[in-house]
């Protein structure tokens, strides 16, 4: 047993945790002013992949004579299209008023097309990216990670000031719980919705680039289902920010944890600890998951 | 609406496959990829650096495609170029096995060459099927006693793909070698998964690695495609921090040298070499069909040793290597397979 618990297992499980903390977060932005956010798969992996293309345009000279700023404009290339996905479920989700889960589902498998032939046109394999310039690393012996990773920690808390400690947290809450009263008291709840989205597409977006940073690549679908998994985490923390964080630590101390277990358990079985887990807590020990009110539910003004 | 534009523009795109080069018919050998596509510097690659040199050479025009997520349409893409009436048809690894005898059946008048073809005991291969196999034990036993002989912390490790009979080949034969010529040395091995997505995880693969070095290891031998791509990388970030090269890895089936000086040597599995002997072969009119072994007698596997990486691998080592070489060949020593 005191194999699961070294110090490369801990300094794995915060490194396998950032991107789902960041998209996690993402969730609960969302989906607290009411928007069904089922697209954080499809969010991620267009900015994984964004972010790894911007980078190797900057660095014409290969990966090893890129400039310093290279990665950052990635970070930062990665976010805005990543925002730009997000709205795009955004208008049809808020505008429209079409059926918010079709609009994520259809969002995460044009993602995955989308970036497989974007990754043919420059990288001419559909497949995998060239390795480019990685952002540097932060931190000391066994917890060195880029700078995103640490930000994600950071973000735990930022969002939760933000939706808690805020006139507009208060706002997007009274949003995703009663829109048509938060309306009646002057607050505008299409304006506030948006405004979620594309907050939570940025944070998506850092979670999809903080998991192409950590190998300095894209490989076809590498998000690998974490925005479920982030989605998954943010139900089993209650739509809290820290609640949700805390499930993605602990889903991702199982899937270190599985490692060391390799060779003592089937790896079959080994390999499904994590998601069994994810089960076992959510059927057993959260008790009563209560969702926004007005989650998916479209906001159209009565007169 | 838009939902349904998204869907009918997500669908096309996934629908209308990879864009193929050169040109659509017309090629006289078709190949479709294994999961990890092109760009993995690994296995896939080597299969595409024998069409390259079949264009070269050879003067033969190719198409290939690459499979899409989860690779489930490996038959389809198998059956399309087939369909075109490409003469010589490539599927690229184990998985394309059945794939592989099922199109064979149906286009009988085409060839079909499969590497890696997994021979059960009750299959029968189609008169028109090339099946390669390599004896990737062999030259995985070699890369083993480098590695035991080159580690200095006695603990090596060993990252595989998909937890399947073919990668425990790899493992069985590199841990046979480590054990032969350091038996005090001890082998870390993990697998990155169940599902054939493991050959394309380098998320992945980086964790292994870290938790293998992290546990003392100091050479890691992957077989695990693309999600190698996450060890060199662990190696890289680790050598880095540490200001020295500490942490090696040893690359599998193209020579992966490129991926930086922490490179110890790479188990070669002749795959470009295979691919270019059948196109040959069936442009001589010499296509052979059936069961095809390449092992340390054949050259079909080896390991590397040039002017590149004669630092690492010393002249002591190379001499303990081949006198393991001879007695393979000799067939006087039989490397496990699992």
């Amino acid at each position: 047993m005191s194999a699961l618990f070294t110090l490369e297992t801990a300094a794995g499980t915060l490194n396998a945790a950032a991107p789902l903390i960041l998209a996690a977060l993402a969730g609960v932005v969302c989906e607290r002013s009411g928007v069904v956010n089922i697209a954080l798969e499809g969010i991620m992996l267009c900015a994984a992949f964004t972010g790894v293309a911007v980078t190797h345009a900057l660095s014409p000279a290969g990966a090893a004579h890129a400039s310093a700023w290279a990665p950052w404009a990635g970070v930062a290339a990665a976010a805005a299209a990543a925002v730009a996905v997000a709205l795009l479920h955004g208008v049809v989700s808020i505008h429209v008023r079409a059926n918010q889960i079709i609009s994520g589902v259809a969002i995460n498998i044009l993602a995955v097309g989308l970036t497989q032939f974007l990754c043919y046109l420059v990288f001419k394999s559909s497949s995998n990216s060239a390795v480019v310039a990685s952002l540097p690393r932060w931190g000391a012996g066994a917890f060195r990670y880029s700078p995103l990773v640490w930000f994600a920690f950071a973000a735990i808390p930022l969002v939760h000031l933000l939706l808690y400690r805020t006139v507009f947290g208060l706002r997007l809450r009274a949003v995703g719980e009663h829109p048509t009263a938060a309306d009646t008291l002057g607050i505008r709840p299409v304006r506030v919705r948006y405004a979620a989205v594309a907050l939570s597409g940025a944070l998506a977006g850092l979670g999809g680039a903080a998991l192409a940073s950590d190998v300095s690549q894209f490989v076809q679908n590498m998000t690998a289902g974490r925005g479920y998994i982030a989605l998954a985490a943010m139900i089993f923390g209650k739509w809290t920010p820290c609640g949700a964080a805390a499930a993605c630590f602990l889903f991702a101390f199982a899937d270190n944890a599985q490692i060391a277990l390799q060779e003592k358990i089937p790896p079959q079985f080994a390999q499904s600890i994590p998601y069994l887990l994810t089960i076992l807590v959510l059927a057993g020990f959260v008790g009563k998951a209560r969702a926004p009110e007005a989650l998916g539910k479209p906001y159209a003004k009565t007169d | 609406m838009r939902t349904a534009l998204a869907l009918a523009l997500s669908l096309a795109l996934f629908g209308c496959g990879k864009p193929a080069d050169p040109g659509k018919g017309g090629a006289q050998v078709g190949l479709v990829f294994d999961v990890g596509g092109r760009g993995d510097k690994s296995f896939n690659d080597a299969a595409y650096r024998g069409l390259e040199k079949a264009q070269k050479d050879l003067a033969i025009k190719f198409e290939y495609i690459e499979p899409a997520q989860g690779s489930s349409d490996r038959e389809a893409y198998l059956r399309r170029l087939a369909e075109q009436g490409t003469p010589l048809v490539f599927g690229i690894g184990f998985m394309f096995t059945e794939s592989i005898n099922a199109v064979a059946k149906d286009f009988a008048g085409q060839k079909f060459a499969c590497i890696d073809y997994d021979v059960r005991p009750d299959t029968k291969i189609p008169p028109n099927v090339s099946a390669i196999r390599f004896k990737e034990e062999e030259g995985s036993f070699l890369v083993g006693v480098v590695a035991g002989l080159a580690t200095k912390t006695k603990k090596v490790g060993f990252v595989g793909g998909m937890d399947i009979p073919l990668i425990h080949k790899f493992l069985a034969g590199y841990q046979a070698g480590v054990k032969a010529a350091n038996p005090e040395c001890e082998v870390i091995a993990n697998f990155a998964g169940v599902t054939p997505d493991a050959f394309k995880d380098p998320v992945k693969g980086k964790q292994l690695a870290n938790s293998q070095y992290g546990a003392g290891a100091d050479i890691i031998f992957h077989a695990s495609g693309s999600t190698g791509n996450g060890v060199f990388e662990a190696a890289k970030e680790l050598n880095k921090q540490a200001g020295t090269v500490q942490h090696f890895v040893i690359g599998v089936d193209s020579d992966q040298w490129e991926e930086g000086g922490h490179v110890l040597t790479s188990m070669i599995k002749s795959v470009d070499v295979a691919v270019f002997e059948v196109i040959r072969d069936h442009k001589d009119g010499r296509f052979a069909a059936g069961i095809h072994t390449f092992g340390l007698k054949e050259n079909g596997v080896g390991y590397v040793r040039d002017e590149r990486n004669k630092a690492l691998v010393t002249d002591a080592i190379v001499a303990r290597v081949d006198e393991y070489r001879q007695e393979i060949v000799q067939g006087k020593r039989t490397v496990p397979e699992k």
